[in-house]
């Protein structure tokens, strides 16, 4: 599905992926980990095509996909901050995103399942953090594409609109698709996923279950893992 | 492109900016006429207040809207669109935004006026498309800036350095060579100079259909002399297309390898 193949990607002198290679085969949920500025986020918008790699190559279902763009047809992609133009209706975005890319008729239920109706005509620079969360949650789950990207998706939600999220991840997956996610909630990795990358300096340190990473660190749960894998370094 | 344009000019459209510039323009045509009922002479006093006032405005507006939409941008990029389609389609945005308030507001006074009688209407004409050009190049011009600097501040410091360098610095600078080196024949000099400065070269076209040799200045006077008026209204004008065409060029080009 997703190949990754010595991606390398440097800001000005801090080079932030090293030489990444990645293979992506079956579907199901893969959590993205690791310290701040291990390149999580930067690893994310290469497979997007918003950071342009220096080095490297990225192949989706086999196809190259560096700047190139159809691609993203397939991809639904939910951004860390969710920054909306700030004077834009909740509804008016729905719409436009929707006349942008495709008709879709699955936003309704997810505006009902998150209670946004009431706030389909507030402006989005005046929505809390969490509201604008599930806006967010619904612009990215409205379509149905076979690979999702979800970037530090629980920010700001409550607890009720955190399980719904978890429900839809999981459905999601059961439909048979491919679902990325990165987090600092090791909760929520233990919860749903099924495979782990960890990334450290740029590398991936780590790519397989919950379960071998406990076993190869010898702790019992996971947040105890990754602080000994970031001790020991 | 045309839905990427379509918001963009609807998001300005809607903007309180817009209708102060357009509502500007609409005054400043009913004053002009109020204080001076002759049309060609009120084109000549348009023609200083739009040589200076488009490129200002279409800097500013330009700069203003690539930093208040980043957000808008980073959501449009993830979408499946091509880069060049959400850049050019944002600058033709509020490019034609822009000139659309000047050619309205002007428009509505001058027609009231009874330019479309007068023989003023060509002059009239050739103001508006100046006045449009100017805008194209100004804000294409600060879309180049605004991508090449992260840093809001220093984006539009350096946009204002280009206008204030274009509308004034300029042609001191050409000033100050020209007496420098009065000995020597400078003819090609200025002629080549005023090619590097819209704002002079849209100055020149306009006189030179406006047919004021007075007030066409050296370079002008040159620039008349070394092609004639046809001749040199064709060339200015390509000129001014190429100071659309290069900075677009050039957005395409930068916009198409950022990252965001």
């Amino acid at each position: 599905m997703v190949e990754i193949k010595n991606l390398h990607k440097s800001f000005g002198k801090v080079n932030v992926l090293q030489g990444i290679d990645l293979a992506i085969d079956e579907p199901g949920i893969i959590a993205i980990l690791g310290p701040n500025g291990s390149g999580k986020t930067t690893l994310i918008k290469s497979i997007l095509g918003m950071v342009i790699p220096q080095k490297g190559d990225i192949l989706i279902d086999g196809k190259h996909i560096l700047g190139e763009w159809n691609y993203r047809n397939e991809i639904s992609y939910m951004p860390q901050i969710a920054n909306f133009p700030q004077n834009l209706r909740v509804q008016e975005l729905i719409n436009m995103i929707k006349n942008l890319r495709a008709e879709t008729t699955l936003d309704q239920a997810l505006i009902q399942q998150f209670g946004l109706e009431p706030f389909l005509d507030k402006k989005l620079g005046n929505l809390s953090g969490g509201t604008r969360q599930k806006v967010n949650i619904v612009l990215t789950f409205m379509f149905d594409s076979p690979l999702i990207i979800l970037d530090e998706p629980t920010t700001g939600l409550d607890p009720v609109a955190l399980i719904y999220l978890k429900e839809l991840i999981r459905r999601e997956k059961e439909r048979g698709k491919t679902i990325l996610v990165t987090t600092h909630i090791m909760n929520l990795v233990e919860e749903i996923a099924d495979k782990v990358v960890f990334l450290l300096d740029g590398n991936i340190y780590f790519n397989g279950t919950v379960a071998a990473l406990e076993e190869q660190t010898g702790q019992s749960d996971l947040e105890r893992a990754i602080a000994e894998i970031l001790r020991n370094k | 492109m045309l839905k990427i344009l379509k918001y963009s000019f609807f998001d300005l459209m809607r903007s309180r900016w817009s209708y102060i510039y357009f509502f500007f323009y609409l005054i400043l045509g009913y004053v002009l006429f109020f204080l001076n009922n002759d049309v060609s002479k009120a084109v000549i006093t348009l023609l200083n207040i739009i040589i200076v006032l488009t490129p200002l405005i279409g800097t500013i507006f330009g700069v203003m809207y690539y930093y208040s939409s980043r957000e808008f941008t980073e959501l449009l990029l993830s979408q499946p669109l091509k880069r060049s389609t959400i850049f050019i389609g944002q600058y033709l945005g509020v490019a034609l935004s822009l000139s659309l308030s000047l050619v309205i507001g002007l428009g509505i006074p001058f027609v009231a006026y009874g330019v479309m009688r007068s023989g003023a209407i060509w002059d009239f004409t050739s103001l508006l498309v100046t006045g449009s050009f100017l805008t194209f190049i100004f804000v294409a011009l600060a879309y180049n800036i605004a991508l090449s600097f992260n840093d809001k501040i220093k984006g539009f410091g350096f946009a204002i350095l280009m206008w204030l360098f274009m509308a004034v610095v300029y042609d001191g600078i050409i000033m100050l060579l020209m007496m420098k080196y009065q000995d020597y024949p400078l003819d090609k000099f200025a002629l080549g100079a005023m090619m590097f400065n819209p704002i002079d070269l849209s100055r020149v076209l306009i006189l030179l259909k406006l047919d004021i040799s007075a007030l066409l200045g050296y370079t002008g006077a040159v620039f008349q002399q070394f092609f004639g008026t046809s001749m040199g209204m064709v060339i200015s004008m390509a000129v001014l297309s190429l100071w659309v065409l290069i900075p677009v060029w050039r957005i395409r080009r930068v916009a198409g390898k950022k990252d965001f």
